[in-house]
């Protein structure tokens, strides 16, 4: 008998097609251990326990009636709380849209529901994606499955840690600077961001526009790959969307070794500020890589040590322009409405009551930088900057078909350690802004423990060649699980309450 | 200090230069951004999406066919067309607009570098346009209680179905030399652009729903300084005559603050079609920083030149082109075309002989009945209610001599009081023509009778009194009468 909770959605949609298992039976399984864990890690910002077993048993009903369905139908799924939802809040982890619901779905829920995933709830985050801890929720910090005093990455932590503490088998993230990628490193998950365009940002409540791409979140590169397919495409709805269809990712991940692939190591991001472990596991993977067949080759990318303090002032640009529409007059909260306030004050109260300290702080750099006095020293540069990331990229794949990198310089760090420092929390994302400054295709993957923390891998491919991420992740998988013996998170130690882990 | 100077007396003294930035709604069947319908009026609030919205996680996505609006009035304007430009985010608070910025374009306008000639008296202005830009229209607050705008206010009502409607945004360079005529070159340079996008079918350029509307850039400089002096911004002019009255009273209102000593405020003015004067609005001493920067969610634009090009061969005829035309097809001299180019009534006159009258009696009822009412009412002439499908009935029925031309003017009253089309106020009114001889007998003779003195001299070959029975006979029947039959009938009676 398998493990539901701790089984790939790519073997459980094959049970359950095979007759082995029903979908009411597995989210029945999840949401017990989204009970048992959620008070210890605060995931999940909302569940509805009686809906999901709803969609569970009607999937199971269209199934017994003899639909042929997608292949991951009825496996329950979160979903980060910045996507649309029709049937639950999505509150963005900030006070000033607590309680909202939206009158419609995002094209990527629209998706999951369309082939037949079952959401489960809303997963924590930071406040409008904004950090690499999910500390700055207003719902409070989500925990580190494997070590409940450190964080889980952020801003998609909650969705990170729903998977790696087996309450979900998959979820769906959003990456603006690393948002899926970094809190998958630290928590021994799959995150990746696709190609920008390669999934549709229409109904994700949007934190950079040019920056923000939804991907999915998973414990398998085949699930990672099988995710992209049914939420990526074309949407008529997103101008930034790809028309062209989804190359096939799932064969990609189940590709069986690297011959002729050629592999670049970034030079800049390694040595100072990377933590021994951290660069003992990556390492490792690269020899595990050169074992399957590639070729290494080592790629110096010297725009990529600007990437941080560009990014820094465009994220916060497009973010203070994208939050002015929260003035508390048509959703979410009004403060200080006692019919004495004028709506100047009314505006005034429900921004100072309903945004965090990390959502004013980007508010008053990117309206800095904008200004008009300013626009060319910070905003026009970080553009410039911009162009030069393109160009090493350009340059970089015109020698190799993909880039590798440690995902994070560091394991997960502990709950408040950098809440302080602000420029030590924006470290956490050096080695992933510069996928999403080219909107390129990026990934990372787990590649061992460094002090009992997990340790990922960055994988990052020209746009629209997702498939070559899949390649890499799903060789570098076996080989890894090979030498664990199974997965990196069946090396995760007890969690308190949990049912899972030695179920 | 008086609050204004007289006209001519400042212009002794003064040049005046003017930029005008006129919005034209256009009339595409769904909104800039988004698949809502775009219409006007309707319940508020129920032409409205997630996107027109503005709603967390919406995003915009570009309405082609304003494009090629947009394109097509570049083109009109005699505009480049930028082969590659961009949306802007334009950052500013509105209390209408959702998103709380507006999709518009800065730096990287569709149409830009392109020019309209003008006539005024004759004389020709070649008005310099700027730019011509793409943008959205906000929706529309309703201020309740206290002085009707929001400072004050006990509360705001808000109908987002204008929101997201395309506009185009047309910009002209400062307008000089036109001295004295200036009111006049702006109401025609306006005028001409209504009746370019009336043309091109862009837009429904109503002014009095806003689908067309003026802002006024006003300065006055020394005659003689190259400096252009400060200039207010009188927003959302209404009406042809409102631009004229507008600028006219800001020269004379910006002459007696330079008259003083004093200096001219920067600020947005408020019109007043009231009494005709401007009042201050928003001082924009401090310019605005709208933070502008390219719009993210939205692709750039590169129209093919194929493109271009082939919408340019939809433009409409050049107006000279199609004043010559018009001239010689309906055989007019000179002065009887001046005299309906100059009541703006060509278009008017064209369509009334598009639906059947003759060239002379559409310039007839447009030219001197229908100008000296709109006059009356202080509107435009096509701003009166009546199109020229129903002037061309109103003729029709003359022809067919169930009215004369006394009675079609009561028939004109009646569609003008909406009482319907011309035959249903002929019958609701009564007007029909009677040329039945009993009907008409009786009453020549009962003038006759009490006319004894004209009736023998007629007798006697005096023909020429007749007209004054005809006219007793007319008033005796209330103008229905046919005045031919009732000369007929009194010559016959008094041979």
């Amino acid at each position: 008998m398998m493990n539901i909770l701790k089984s790939t959605a790519a073997d459980l949609g094959r049970a359950m097609a095979a007759g082995e298992l029903t979908s009411e039976a597995l989210t029945q399984a999840c949401l017990d251990q989204i009970d048992a864990l959620n008070p210890t890690l605060n995931v999940f910002l909302s569940v509805d326990a009686d809906s999901a077993l709803e969609q569970a048993r009607a999937i199971d009903a269209r199934r017994a009636a003899g639909e042929e369905l997608g292949p991951l139908a009825g496996v329950p799924i979160g979903v980060k709380d910045n996507f649309c939802t029709t049937d639950f809040p999505t509150t963005c982890g900030s006070k000033i849209l607590d309680g909202w619901v939206p009158p419609y779905d995002a094209t990527v829920v629209a998706k999951l529901r369309a082939a037949g995933l079952v959401i489960v709830g809303k997963t924590n985050m930071d406040e409008f994606a904004m950090g690499s801890s999910t500390e700055t929720s207003y719902f409070g910090p989500t925990r580190n499955p494997w070590d409940t005093e450190r964080i889980p990455g952020g801003s998609g932590g909650g969705s990170s840690a729903a998977v790696s503490s087996f309450m979900v088998p998959i979820a769906v993230g959003s990456d603006t600077g690393g948002s899926i990628r970094q809190p998958g490193s630290v928590t021994g998950t799959i995150g990746v961001k696709p190609t920008y365009g390669g999934v549709s940002r229409y109904g994700l409540v949007a934190m950079a526009s040019s920056l923000d791409q939804p991907g999915p979140v998973t414990r398998s590169a085949e699930d990672a790959a099988l995710l992209q397919q049914i939420i990526g495409g074309y949407d008529p709805h997103d101008s930034a969307s790809i028309n062209q269809p989804v190359p096939d990712l799932v064969a990609a991940a189940a590709s069986e070794d690297l011959a002729g692939v050629r592999i670049g190591v970034v030079t800049e991001f390694q040595g100072e500020g990377y933590e021994p472990g951290v660069l003992d596991r990556f390492r490792e993977a690269v020899e595990v890589l050169r074992e399957a067949g590639a070729e290494i080759v080592e790629v110096s990318c010297p725009a990529f040590n600007y990437a941080l303090p560009a990014y820094y002032l465009i994220q916060p640009a497009e973010l203070s322009s994208n939050l002015a529409r929260f003035d508390g007059m048509r959703y979410g909260l009004r403060a200080g409405d006692d019919g004495g306030a004028s709506a100047e004050q009314v505006m005034n109260l429900t921004r100072e009551e309903g945004f965090g300290r990390e959502a004013k702080r980007r508010i008053i750099i990117g309206t800095y930088a904008l200004s008009a006095g300013y626009y060319d020293a910070y905003y026009g540069s970080a553009q410039k900057v911009r162009s030069l990331i393109m160009q090493d990229f350009d340059k970089a794949f015109g020698q190799v078909d993909v880039l590798i990198s440690p995902t994070t310089p560091t394991v997960a760090f502990k709950v408040g350690e950098r809440t302080a420092d602000p420029m030590s929390m924006y470290l956490a994302d050096l080695c992933t802004i510069p996928s999403n400054m080219a909107g390129n295709a990026s990934a990372s993957f787990p590649v061992g423990l460094s002090e009992g923390l997990p340790v990922g891998l960055q994988v990052m491919a020209p746009p629209m060649e997702d498939a070559r991420l899949y390649r890499v992740g799903g060789v570098l998988e076996r080989a890894l699980e090979g030498r664990w013996g199974g997965p990196l998170l069946d090396q995760m130690t007890q969690i308190e309450g949990s049912k899972a882990v030695d179920a | 200090m008086s609050e204004t100077v007289d006209y001519d007396e400042l212009l002794t003294r003064y040049e005046p230069a003017l930029g005008l930035e006129v919005h034209v709604e256009l009339n595409t069947n769904t909104k800039m951004f988004c698949g809502c319908t775009n219409e006007f009026g309707g319940e508020p609030n129920t032409h409205v999406c997630p996107v027109c919205l503005g709603l967390p996680g919406s995003l915009p996505v570009i309405n082609g066919k304003a494009v090629e609006s947009a394109i097509r009035i570049g083109l009109a304007l005699n505009c480049e067309i930028a082969s590659w430009c961009r949306m802007a985010r334009k950052n500013y608070f509105y209390p209408d607009m959702t998103k709380n910025f507006q999709t518009s374009q800065y730096d990287e306008p569709i149409a830009f570098d392109g020019y309209v000639d003008v006539e005024v008296d004759g004389e020709t202005y070649r008005v310099e346009v700027e730019r011509a830009h793409m943008e959205e229209d906000a929706g529309k607050a309703t201020h309740v209680g206290g002085s009707g705008r929001i400072q004050g206010a006990d509360y705001s009502l808000i109908d987002y179905n204008r929101a997201g409607v395309p506009l185009i945004e047309i910009v002209t360079k400062p307008i000089r030399g036109a001295g004295a005529k200036a009111p006049e070159v702006a109401k025609a340079y306006v005028a001409h652009l209504r009746e370019l996008m009336k043309a091109l079918g862009v837009s429904d350029v109503r002014m009095e729903q806003g689908s067309l509307r003026c802002d006024a850039n006003i300065s006055l400089a020394p005659i003689g300084d190259e400096e252009l002096g400060t200039r207010t911004e009188t927003k959302n002019v209404n009406s042809l005559r409102s631009v004229e009255r507008a600028i006219r009273y800001e020269m004379t209102r910006q002459a007696a603050i330079l008259d003083d000593g004093g200096k001219v405020k920067q600020e947005t003015r408020h019109f007043h079609e009231a009494d005709g004067t401007t009042s201050s609005g928003r001082s924009k001493e401090q310019a605005e920083d709208y933070r502008y920067f390219a719009e993210p969610d939205l692709m750039p634009i590169a129209p093919s030149r194929e493109w271009v090009e082939e919408l340019r061969t939809t433009l409409p005829e050049p107006p000279a082109e199609r004043r010559a035309r018009l001239q010689a097809d309906w055989g007019f001299s000179d002065i009887d075309f001046a005299a309906v180019v100059n009541s703006n009534a060509l278009g008017l006159v064209e369509e009334t002989v598009a639906a059947g009258a003759s060239p002379a009696a559409g310039r007839k009822w447009w030219v001197s009945e229908l100008s000296r009412r709109a006059n009356e009412a202080g509107l435009e002439l096509d701003e009166l209610a009546i199109t020229a499908a129903q002037v061309a009935g109103v003729q029709a029925l003359v022809d067919e001599g169930k009215v004369n031309d006394k009675l079609a003017r009561q028939v004109i009253d009646g569609v003008l009081a909406g009482e319907g089309e011309p035959a249903e106020v002929v019958e609701k009114r009564g007007l029909v023509v009677v040329s039945d001889e009993g009907a008409l007998s009786a009453a020549v003779d009962e003038v006759i009778a009490a006319n004894p003195d004209v009736a023998d001299k007629i007798r006697d070959g005096k023909v020429q009194a007749a007209g004054a029975l005809i006219g007793q006979v007319m008033k005796s029947m209330r103008g229905q009468a046919d005045a031919a039959k009732v000369r007929e009938l009194i010559l016959a009676k008094l041979s």
